[in-house]
């Protein structure tokens, strides 16, 4: 390809960019904010429908925008943000060509194709069938076509990634050992790799058994494959939201990790251990065994829960330490209170880190324990939890990071400033109210992807304690605020992108040879910041006060469960 | 001098362990161990496990089952539907059928008793879900799920369906009595 030796450097960021690969993360992650606007338009309707004074949709309307609302938001926005992210962490981070350029279009055309036609099979109404899609509920075959297109195209993606660091490594584009972000997207590559094969194994004979080559496919075993794609799917998120949280570190502050050891050997408990975890979406299945529910949610979930903690306390903790550097070393809380809370890339992120840690966490460890799981299985409180894992730590995350992309990648300055430092308040705080709400009405009994709480056509009735009906209240109240500042961030980037002020400079292209990525200058040691020989002491208490939280709501769930009809 | 940059020395590995980061490692992986223990521990000493027990078997064997206990030990019949009310005697096999979209039969058990409860569904996945107490299980069709359960406090119970199955997922409810 002619361009393909193009490169240009960002001159406020030193960033370089390979014209392909520009062109290919832009494409990308514009498509993602269409598909956020589409699945943000149906959250409202959703949210509207189980808020009961509303109620809004008809029945069939409702679980036919929530399986698109589910598959939009959990598959499409967020992988396709995350291609634009691979192609970042590999071509423009190690400052390297991008490798096979076209296979990274195919990718891109077969992702977006399958995302058409999934959506027009959902569209046709003979498809809501949740984006789980459990066997034997029988979905168009083109609901699963067009996942497994977009599987492939995220696979080709994967690869194109992969082949981007040995060509980095080939043409010694970097010294020494790739960077940490690198690392960390490495590992949601990796991770990526694994998940779209299981979806193969499962979604592959879905689709033969739904055109009828396949007479009969297991609903138990599809349970287990399908969660195999379904739960390691949300370690890609995680180990990309992570990897994003390490760069608005270093971009905001200069922040380095404290030690690269402890953060890269975070990443790899990842990888180790946090595929396995699958189990704890069948803990209240039939025919599993106990060992082996135990062995997935606690040897393997656990240790991926270590290195989730570990990251949660490192990145603010390296943050701390640079802004000490800077000064900021006055009592246990000057480097927070001094932080830049009008900066929507750290606000962004910062809400994002705690949101994910102390709603999501939480929730999600005491949700996952084997005998817990009896009293919350297939609750509200589910979509209450991811909603802070996905939306509030992931999604929140990669808002923040477009903000620093539009100026660097985008080439255009932000417009509406002043709605952008509110964005992630509105988004981050809205949701986490709403994610407790949920997870509060679920603790009630209430059911997730459930019309009506109120049971009005059913033969029997049941009446839920009006505390129920409040809590759906409150999440409809904060589901609300939260859209709005969903709307705010996708007004944002689309009005910047088009009518933003171009960044000068920006639009020279060159043909390189460009100069090595240099190694990061050894730490000097920290000189004399800190509290007692802890560098980061306000770090130190904020991770005391959530393993106190922690402790604390595990003990009383294993209380309520200890309340309800002796079984076993 | 970041993240984003190559780590000043090309094996990670050695690099030094800083003191807040290996206390909290240390903390974080004790309260790990103690919560992996504790589910081992629960299944020891705890009265609320998940059972073991299951069994492949096909929809219509499963429902000829739960129609021999329904003749067996029916009382009365309920509602315009005419669900059939079955009292079995305590420690018996009793059988819940998940279908489109109802829970049937109804069941009334005796407090403190216990029964063998067998869950299965006929067509699609349903979820178990008994209130007001909120305990949840996966009903899945082909698998006949059996736990041992002592109900502990008397009155009536909703079983209310929470995994999706379609249009009816909504109006999908059962009852379960218990008399003290
Ligand atoms: C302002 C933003 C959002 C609001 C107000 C919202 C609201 C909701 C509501 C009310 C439900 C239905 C829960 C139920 O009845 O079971 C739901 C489900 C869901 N949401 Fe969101 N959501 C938002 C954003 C997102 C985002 C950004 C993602 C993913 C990245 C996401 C992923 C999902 C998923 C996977 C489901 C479950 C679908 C299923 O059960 O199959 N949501 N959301
Ligand atoms: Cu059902
Ligand atoms: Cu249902």
């Amino acid at each position: 390809m002619a361009n393909n030796q193009l490169f240009r450097t960002c001159p406020n960021t030193g960033l370089l960019f390979h014209k392909p690969a520009e062109t290919l993360m832009k494409l990308n992650a514009v498509v993602a904010v269409v598909i956020l606007l589409i699945g943000g338009v149906l959250s409202l309707l959703v949210t509207l429908t189980r808020w009961q004074e509303f109620h809004l949709l008809p029945a069939d309307k409702f679980y036919q925008a929530l399986t698109a609302h589910g598959i939009n938001m959990l598959i499409f926005w967020i992988i396709f943000f995350e291609m634009a992210i691979l192609y970042f962490a590999s071509s423009t981070l190690l400052k390297c060509r991008l490798a096979t350029p076209r296979i990274a279009w195919l990718g891109f055309i077969l992702m977006f194709i399958g995302a058409i036609v999934t959506n027009v099979a959902i569209m046709g109404g003979d498809s809501s069938v949740m984006m789980t899609s459990y066997v034997p509920m029988p979905a168009n075959p083109k609901f699963y076509l067009g996942l497994i297109l977009f599987a492939v195209g995220a696979l080709l993606g994967c690869f194109v990634f992969l082949g981007t660091l040995v060509v980095a490594k080939a043409e010694g584009t970097y010294e020494g050992s790739i960077p940490l972000v690198t690392f960390g997207a490495l590992t949601a590559a990796i991770i990526a790799i694994f998940t779209i094969a299981s979806g193969a194994i499962i979604l592959i004979p879905t689709f033969l058994w739904s055109i009828g080559y396949i007479g009969h496919i297991d609903a138990l075993m599809y349970r287990v494959i399908w969660w195999a794609m379904g739960h390691s799917s949300q370690q890609i998120n995680v180990s990309a939201h992570v990897a994003v949280w390490y760069a608005i570190a270093a971009i905001v502050f200069g922040a380095r990790p404290m030690s690269e050891r402890v953060s890269r050997g975070a990443f790899l408990l990842y990888i180790l251990f946090l595929q396995l975890a699958s189990a704890h979406h069948l803990l209240s299945d039939p025919g599993i065994s106990s060992e082996w529910k135990i062995f997935n949610t606690s040897y393997a979930m656990y240790l991926a829960v270590l290195a989730s903690m570990i990251h949660g306390l490192t990145v603010p903790g390296s943050i701390e330490v640079a802004q000490r550097e800077k000064g900021f070393d006055k009592g246990l809380f000057e480097w927070i209170r001094k932080a830049p809370w009008g900066n929507p890339v750290f606000s962004g992120m910062f809400i994002s880190l705690i949101g994910f840690g102390f709603i999501g966490g939480i929730s999600g460890v005491v949700l996952g324990t084997e005998q817990i799981n009896i009293t919350m299985h297939n609750t509200i409180y589910v979509p209450g939890h991811f909603h802070a894992t996905v939306v509030v730590g992931t999604t929140l995350a990669f808002m923040s990071l477009t903000y620093f992309l539009i100026p660097v990648l985008f080439k255009r300055e932000l417009v509406m400033k002043g709605l952008a430092k509110w964005q992630p308040y509105l988004f981050g705080l809205g949701m986490s109210v709403f994610s407790i709400a949920m997870m509060g009405a679920g603790t009630m009994g209430v059911a997730r992807r459930h019309w009506d709480m109120a049971f009005s056509g059913a033969v029997f009735g049941y009446d839920f304690p009006a505390v129920a009906y409040t809590l759906m209240a409150i999440t409809g109240i904060s589901g609300i605020v939260a859209i709005v500042g969903g709307a705010a961030y996708i007004l944002i980037t689309v009005l910047s992108i088009l009518f933003g002020k171009k960044v000068a400079g920006t639009d020279e292209y060159s043909t390189g040879p460009n100069a090595p990525l240099q190694m990061a200058a050894a730490p000097a040691g920290h000189g004399n910041i800190g509290i007692g020989g802890f560098v980061a002491p306000g770090t130190f208490v904020f991770a005391l006060v959530f393993l106190l939280l922690f402790v604390v709501y595990y003990a009383v769930n294993w209380k309520y469960l200890a309340s309800i009809w002796p079984m076993g | 001098m970041s993240a984003i940059q190559p780590p000043s020395r090309r094996i990670w590995w050695n690099q030094p362990i800083d003191r807040v980061e290996g206390t909290w490692i240390v903390l974080a992986l004790v309260w790990c161990l103690i919560m992996f223990a504790m589910m081992p521990y629960w299944h020891v000493a705890g009265k609320q496990n998940l059972s073991n027990e299951a069994y492949r078997i096909s929809s219509a064997d499963y429902a000829a089952k739960a129609q021999a206990v329904i003749d067996k030990y029916t009382v009365r019949n309920e509602t315009d539907r005419n669900y059939p009310v079955v009292a079995p005697p305590a420690g018996s096999d009793i059988y819940l059928i998940g279908r489109l979209w109802e829970w049937w039969p109804i069941y009334e058990l005796e407090k403190n008793q216990t029964y063998r409860l067998h869950l299965s569904s006929m067509d699609w996945n349903h979820g178990f879900s008994l209130q007001p107490l909120n305990i949840n299980l996966q009903v899945v069709p082909g698998y006949d799920m059996v736990i041992s359960i002592t109900p502990d406090s008397s009155g009536e119970f909703t079983i209310v369906c929470n995994e999706y199955c379609g249009i009816g997922h909504h109006n999908m409810l059962g009852k379960i009595y218990v008399k003290d």
